[in-house]
């Protein structure tokens, strides 16, 4: 953070990179909605946010990885401790745990609220553009 | 960019439950076809969903899509119907019917539109969203 057009750009550029990494997620859930024993996953985005900023010192821990082939408490740039399974609301025969409406609507809001990040950084790259041309 | 890979993601969903769609027609179509011998009559195929976990250990392809494992036959047996007129029958005048289940195979059927229904709507929307992001700073 020690770059001023990081310090400019501020929360909402790691937030879109959750808020990507969450619509692959749900797209992934979305798409073995029929697969038997798939159990579907979500991240907690508050908790992900938070150790993507280093905010609450429980869950910044590292991992040392002094080899390529050690696993990563990350997945994706997302702390796996935030990638949660999802409770399902009603059992199914085939050990599925979709609930491809809540999905859907999942994926929805997450989309609009990555459109909301997209929004803000593109005015703050005008207001910046604007600044530096002093008209 | 994680994006990206929801187009991976969204078209494996698209070709299982297009394979899906595809089995289903065969049954429905064979519904009420008939056989001589119980061997020859046709049987009810469902194909075999698995989620890719082969390459799970890469934490990049933690986010899996769905693969057709191989499509099975139904091993109900084939109800066989008294009809020594038809040249089909047997010696002892029986003809096997397939042991398609027209009301499943039409669950079926709705159940695999909707799921790719859902596939191309995500895979329009974050479709949308990259080119967004590409359009950043305009």
């Amino acid at each position: 953070m020690s770059n001023p057009i990081d310090k400019l750009f501020g929360v909402h550029a790691q937030a879109i990179t959750l808020r990507a990494a969450r619509s692959e997620m749900l797209a992934a859930n979305l798409a073995n909605s029929d697969t038997p024993n798939y159990k579907a996953k979500d991240i907690d985005f508050k908790s992900a946010f938070q150790s993507l900023q280093g905010g609450a010192a429980q869950s910044s821990v590292q991992l040392t990885k002094s080899s390529a082939q050690h696993i990563s408490n990350e997945i994706n740039g997302v702390a796996s401790h935030a990638i949660r399974y999802r409770l399902p609301s009603h059992a199914s025969l085939d050990g599925n745990t979709v609930d491809s409406d809540f999905e859907k609507s999942a994926f929805t809001e997450n989309a609009i609220r990555y459109q909301a990040s997209l929004s803000i950084l593109g005015k703050k790259i005008s207001g910046l553009i604007s600044t530096l041309r002093g008209e | 960019m994680s994006l990206f890979n929801i187009f991976d993601i969204s078209a494996s969903g698209l070709s299982a439950q297009s394979v899906r769609l595809n089995v289903t027609a065969s049954n429905i179509s064979n519904a009420q076809s008939v056989a001589g011998s119980e061997g020859a009559a046709y049987k009810a195929r469902n194909p075999v969903f698995s989620a890719m976990y082969k390459d799970a250990f890469n934490p990049q392809s933690a986010n899996v899509g769905v693969e057709t494992l191989g499509i099975v036959e139904n091993s109900a047996e084939a109800p066989k119907r008294y009809e020594p007129g038809n040249p089909l029958a047997d010696e002892d005048g029986y003809i096997y019917l397939s042991n398609v289940n027209s009301i499943e195979e039409m669950t079926n059927m709705m159940s695999a539109s909707r799921g790719y229904q859902n596939n191309v709507e995500v895979l329009n929307t974050s479709k949308d969203l990259l080119l967004q992001t590409l359009r950043l700073g305009e």
